[in-house]
């Protein structure tokens, strides 16, 4: 059993207003240390046995058609260890 | 004329949108998310309300509902198509008009009546208005915020493809004020504001949203996409 992760966040150019109230959220708690947040999603998907080279290019191509909206947002897919 | 309604799990709006159809004059008809039938009908309003919960994105999971299939091969060779709302992010979702609905940028739901300016009114759903005419209808949402990249906004302004937007104050943080956009052909528009809701002066703000329903019956009578 192994844990295929996807990251999603939003493209760069993209304003995340979720991720800036946590940004302005953390000074009020005595956090100084952040310049900037941004939020994303992490999907965790549980394969049987070590995943194959062919199992990873259909999580790619489900990551772009159904996990990420490539319009907004970019993703990375790795195996967990 | 037959005007088809989509309901899914966690549809709000589409009672509303009957009864706006029927307002207009036309023959309200239901059509299911999990069937792959559009029954006969001449155009389609996908409404509001948060189907699938909004897990996900919003619009993401009822994209890819079984009515989808005929309907996207139906919209793109120019059946008349409105997406209101929730339906405006599932048109997003499926890559019928370009760029994305986003977070409100104050993060707060909106509910208000808000002006807005009809500034194309050669599209299927839009043909009933003088152009420029301002008009108010209600908006009410979490992710109506219009994100696109610089290239789309250009071209979108440029063939005139923004057909409504926000007067006044940016509700939203839209980019360019854009409450509603059309495709390249006109038969298919994205819309945030809900019209549906202001049909009747008795129960809404104006009668005003009635002109997108009675621009549909139009131009289906005149049986072109405009």
């Amino acid at each position: 059993m192994a844990i295929i992760v996807v990251d999603v966040m939003l493209k760069p150019e993209i304003l995340d207003p979720q991720g800036k109230a946590v940004a302005s959220a953390l000074p009020r708690l005595g956090f100084s240390f952040a310049t900037d947040v941004r939020q994303g999603k992490r999907f965790e998907i549980t394969v049987a046995g070590e995943p194959t080279a062919a199992q990873l290019a259909e999580v790619e191509v489900a990551a772009e058609k159904l996990l990420s909206n490539p319009v907004i947002e970019n993703f990375t897919v790795r195996v967990e260890k | 004329m037959k005007i088809g309604v989509v309901t899914f799990p966690g549809t709000l709006d589409d009672r509303d949108a009957a009864r706006a159809v029927r307002f207009a004059g036309g023959q309200a008809i239901e059509l299911w998310h999990d069937d792959a039938d559009l029954k006969g009908v001449d155009a389609v309003i996908l409404p509001g309300g948060f189907s699938y919960g909004d897990y996900l994105r919003c619009g993401a999971i009822s994209r890819f509902s079984p009515v989808m299939e005929p309907l996207i091969a139906a919209a793109k060779s120019g059946m008349p198509l409105l997406g209101i709302c929730n339906g405006f992010q599932v048109l997003a979702e499926a890559h019928l008009i370009p760029g994305a609905l986003t977070r409100n940028q104050h993060l707060h739901f909106l509910c208000t009546d808000q002006k807005i300016r009809i500034e194309n009114n050669n599209t299927a759903w839009t043909n009933s208005f003088s152009k420029d005419q301002e008009v108010v209808i209600p908006l009410k949402n979490g992710e109506g915020s219009y994100q696109c990249d610089d290239e789309t906004l250009k071209m979108l302004e440029g063939e005139g493809r923004i057909i409504a937007r926000y007067v006044g104050e940016n509700p939203n943080g839209s980019r360019n004020l854009i409450a509603g956009i059309s495709n390249e052909r006109g038969n298919i528009v994205g819309l945030m504001p809900h019209p549906e809701h202001a049909i009747d002066p008795l129960t809404g703000p104006s009668a005003d949203g009635l002109n997108f329903f009675s621009s549909v019956i139009k131009s289906l009578v005149a049986g072109g996409v405009k």
